[in-house]
């Protein structure tokens, strides 16, 4: 069974570890700057982690409610979410998905958002498993030479 | 985004079957379904059973089955199968004029968002959204 709570400055050293071993850099003071802004945060602010009963982290959620952002009315925007590849397929991305959702939800927004690479096609099939379909921005791009 | 009459019918026809596995069609149920001839059908379906999608079983009561996973194929799988790859295309008349070229980064900026549209679509996640919705 897998718990949701939000994070706490413990978490820091596991949440960095998954992240590092993912993605294959490592980033202690970018982790430790965003859970000392999130965890214990504004209430718009959230940092959620789901861990087994024994307390080992599983994967971690990261998003606010963001304003105007871009234009938009406010609406709730997922920035980080990571899962242990050896525990996927048993909920943990949904779970946390799902929890971040609720909170968005309980603040009043109506939308959820994400910018995702649209060559990460996995990262791309859970947010659509999660029902996310094309939003109304796009992104645009232009290499400075 | 255009795709080929057979294209569509791939993607309806494993859907139809993947929307219950534990299900048979023949494929004259399906032309119907579909406003198809069977003949239109068949190379479709031999396509979809060479690739592991589907399974026809034999004789005239044969029908044909889902065999593939629902959570691990999507929709860019099925189009593969029909669709020439984005690297193969063959050149269009023009594409080696400036304008030609620049259009032609234009189009190939669609081509690229529609074909991460189609691979993040898994069967499992558009039946459920079919059902839902």
């Amino acid at each position: 069974m897998i718990a949701i709570r939000p994070a706490e400055p413990a978490d820091l050293s596991a949440i960095s570890a998954l992240d590092a071993r993912l993605t294959g850099q490592a980033k202690a003071i970018y982790w430790q700057e965003t859970l000392a802004r999130y965890a214990g945060g504004p209430p718009e602010r959230h940092f959620l982690v789901a861990e087994t009963p024994k307390g080992g982290l599983v994967g971690f959620i990261a998003g606010e409610v963001r304003a105007w952002e871009f234009g938009q009315p406010p609406a709730g925007w997922v920035f980080a979410i990571q899962v242990d590849p050896r525990l996927r397929l048993k909920g943990a991305g949904s779970a946390l998905f799902e929890a971040l959702a609720a909170r968005f939800k309980a603040q009043g927004v109506t939308h959820v958002r994400t910018l995702v690479d649209r060559k990460d096609h996995l990262i791309l099939s859970f947010f659509r498993a999660q029902g996310m379909v094309a939003g109304p921005s796009l992104q645009l791009d232009k290499a400075l030479s | 985004m255009k795709l080929q009459t057979a294209t569509r019918l791939g993607l309806y026809a494993t859907l139809e079957l993947a929307r219950d596995p534990t299900q048979t069609l023949s494929s004259a149920d399906l032309a119907e379904r579909f406003g198809v001839s069977t003949h239109s059908l068949a190379k479709v379906l031999g396509t979809l059973s060479a690739a592991g999608l589907v399974q026809g079983g034999r004789g005239a009561s044969g029908g044909y089955r889902f065999t593939g996973n629902r959570r691990r194929t999507t929709l860019m799988d099925v189009v593969a199968l029909f669709e020439p790859a984005p690297g193969n295309r063959a050149k269009e008349p023009g594409e080696d004029t400036e304008i030609g070229a620049a259009l032609q980064r234009v189009l190939t900026e669609i081509d690229e968002i529609a074909e991460a549209t189609l691979r993040s679509v898994s069967l499992e996640t558009l039946l459920g959204s079919s059902c839902a919705g």
